[in-house]
């Protein structure tokens, strides 16, 4: 009876204790759960609703059930399939392109060098110039006739190009600026290339394998988490590419870098046309969420998660 | 044997030049952009058309900076975007540390449920918010303000940053706080006895980050700010290229008064800033 009794105090004690526990974590973190719902979840499902909607600033508001999404796929307007067309472009060149390319570097800058860490500090610089200003940087550098880019091909004897300028060649030369800013993927290759133990290169050294072998058995397969964690945030990001188009090209030329964000920018805050706007960010948020779920299920077809 | 071997250690001559020549290069490229926007700022509207081009400047011409920043009111633009980052570094720091704590350390019904919504906003595309919460600022007339920007700063400071502090303080021996515990010590003294004296450098970390994508932020003062007078420095040299197109050797001088503060507070914490990028590439 005794023993029975002391035991229901204690659980009483203790379900207290936790009681005491759960308002203390949830006022803690009160900040981020405010901050969750008024800037997350309800501007979503806000956002949700308005895309079915004529919102705009001047108009009253009034449902049209699916009309802005039809206006879309129906190429009525034709910039939805232009953007989609430009991003899909963009990111599908730029983002393997950046991840093999800072790749390469992490490999190198993992070798026995002198000056490693004044190395990575150069070459992450780029990455932490305000885009506003590396991109009037570039305009000035490409510039067709007077940048720094077409004198030194001309002095070459090479063929000069329009750069931004031209609607061929306005996306690769984004694609090659975005090469510039590499820094933040080398440095996550980095990180996880010196993780990787010393005896697994040994084993297949004892194996007779050489630099070749121990890059493509040890090196590539144990780095298949960072690689995959790149490309995944390269290519949100890539989706959501909006201020180098806005100050370097403006869209053009003939709309040829118009990203989806600024046909988005430009529906919404151009023409004032917020129901529709919101229609568009919902079609990004679905081709991202669904491209996404397609990677993270052929992920665990080549990404290796090992001991965990 | 206890010696780390890493790939191609062992490397003739030939191996070493062409390694060390790759990394220069790409080094120089990496510069390449700033020492030329450093050198176009300090030129005459003349010298910087001149062929060959030259890549010291002959003289130095400082006066191109007193006249670009003059044409447009910078320093009012720096003040502006100085105001907005301090007060978002503020926010930031404190709101995501205490919520980072309750993630990492208090046991509460829903913590994880709750975590693991808050970190899934990191992959919500921005557009999707973005028009509802322009309607919602300008319902409560907070638009034309520096408040759409700072004010979210203050509730959590983002997932990004709760997800990487919550990774520190999981660092920290778990005895500590027990101990404390016993001794009768709350949450809130656990909190600043414990967790952010021995945590300092993880709140430079977000600091640094904070002040980066505050300062290099161009959307949001884009859709936020009307009045020129409001506006920041990335927004002012926006105007600045739209007005004075051919005036390169000042747009340059622009440019320069941009970047310069993001990179002085690069080098001054680089050593942070590498070891918060790496932590979330690898724990992420």
């Amino acid at each position: 009876m005794k023993a029975q009794g002391t035991d229901q105090n204690m659980r009483k004690a203790k379900s207290s204790i936790q009681r005491s526990e759960n308002w203390a974590g949830i006022l803690f973190a009160l900040p981020t759960i405010l901050g969750f719902t008024i800037f997350a979840l309800g501007p979503m499902v806000a956002s949700l609703i308005m895309s079915f909607s004529n919102y705009s600033v001047s108009s009253s508001f009034k449902l049209l059930g699916l009309a802005n999404y039809r206006k879309m796929f129906s190429g009525q307007d034709p910039y939805f399939y232009k953007s989609l067309g430009v991003t899909l472009y963009y990111v599908a060149f730029s983002v393997p392109a950046s991840v093999v390319f800072s790749f390469v570097i992490a490999l190198l800058m993992n070798q026995k060098i002198r000056f490693k860490a004044l190395f990575r500090t150069i070459y992450y610089l780029p990455s932490i110039v305000p885009v506003v200003a590396m991109s009037a940087v570039w305009v000035w550098i490409l510039n067709p006739d007077l940048g720094l880019a077409n004198t030194i091909l001309k002095s070459l004897g090479l063929p000069t190009s329009a750069w931004l300028f031209a609607e061929g060649s306005v996306i690769p030369t984004m694609v090659g600026i975005d090469l510039w800013t590499i820094g933040s993927t080398m440095v996550i290759f980095l990180a996880a290339l010196q993780d990787i133990p010393a005896h697994m290169y040994e084993a297949v050294e004892i194996d007779g394998g050489g630099a070749f072998a121990r890059l493509i058995h040890i090196t590539i397969p144990l780095m298949t988490p960072a690689i995959f964690f790149n490309l995944i945030i390269g290519f949100i990001n890539g989706f959501q590419a909006f201020t180098k188009a806005y100050v370097m090209t403006g869209g053009g030329p003939h709309n040829a870098s118009l990203f989806f964000i600024l046909y988005l920018y430009r529906e919404g805050f151009v023409f004032s046309r917020l129901g529709s706007a919101c229609a568009i960010a919902w079609v990004l948020f679905l081709i991202i969420g669904l491209l996404s779920a397609v990677f993270f299920k052929t992920s665990k077809k080549w990404v290796y998660y090992g001991g965990e | 044997m206890g010696k780390r071997r890493r790939p191609f250690s062992t490397k003739s001559s030939v191996e070493r030049f062409f390694l060390y020549f790759v990394l220069i290069a790409g080094a120089a490229v990496c510069l390449l952009p700033l020492v030329w926007m450093l050198r176009s700022s300090l030129m005459t509207s003349v010298q910087i058309f001149e062929l060959p081009p030259r890549l010291v400047p002959h003289p130095f011409r400082w006066s191109n900076y007193g006249e670009a920043l003059t044409i447009l009111p910078f320093g009012r633009y720096f003040v502006n975007s100085i105001a907005i980052v301090v007060l978002v570094i503020v926010g930031t720091v404190i709101t995501s540390s205490l919520c980072a704590y309750s993630f990492a350390r208090i046991k509460w019904r829903g913590r994880d449920l709750v975590f693991s919504l808050i970190v899934a906003t990191m992959m919500l595309p921005y557009a999707v918010t973005l028009i509802p919460t322009f309607v919602g600022w300008s319902a409560v007339r907070l638009t034309n303000t520096f408040g759409p920007l700072i004010i979210p700063a203050w509730f959590g400071g983002g997932a990004f940053y709760i997800f990487l502090l919550r990774q520190f303080y999981r660092g920290i021996p778990r005895e500590l706080d027990e101990a404390a515990r016993i001794d009768g010590a709350n949450h809130v003294q656990i909190y600043s006895h414990i967790m952010v004296p021995l945590t300092k450098t993880s709140l430079i970390v977000v600091g640094l980050f904070a002040f980066l994508n505050t300062w290099n932020d161009f959307l949001g003062p884009l859709v936020y700010l009307n009045s020129s007078n409001k506006y920041t420095l990335a927004l002012g040299l926006m105007q600045f290229t739209g007005m004075y197109k051919a005036e390169w050797h000042l747009m340059m001088a622009a440019a320069t008064v941009v970047v310069a503060p993001a990179i002085l507070i690069f080098l001054v914490g680089q050593r942070y800033f590498i070891e918060g990028i790496a932590l979330t590439g690898i724990k992420g």
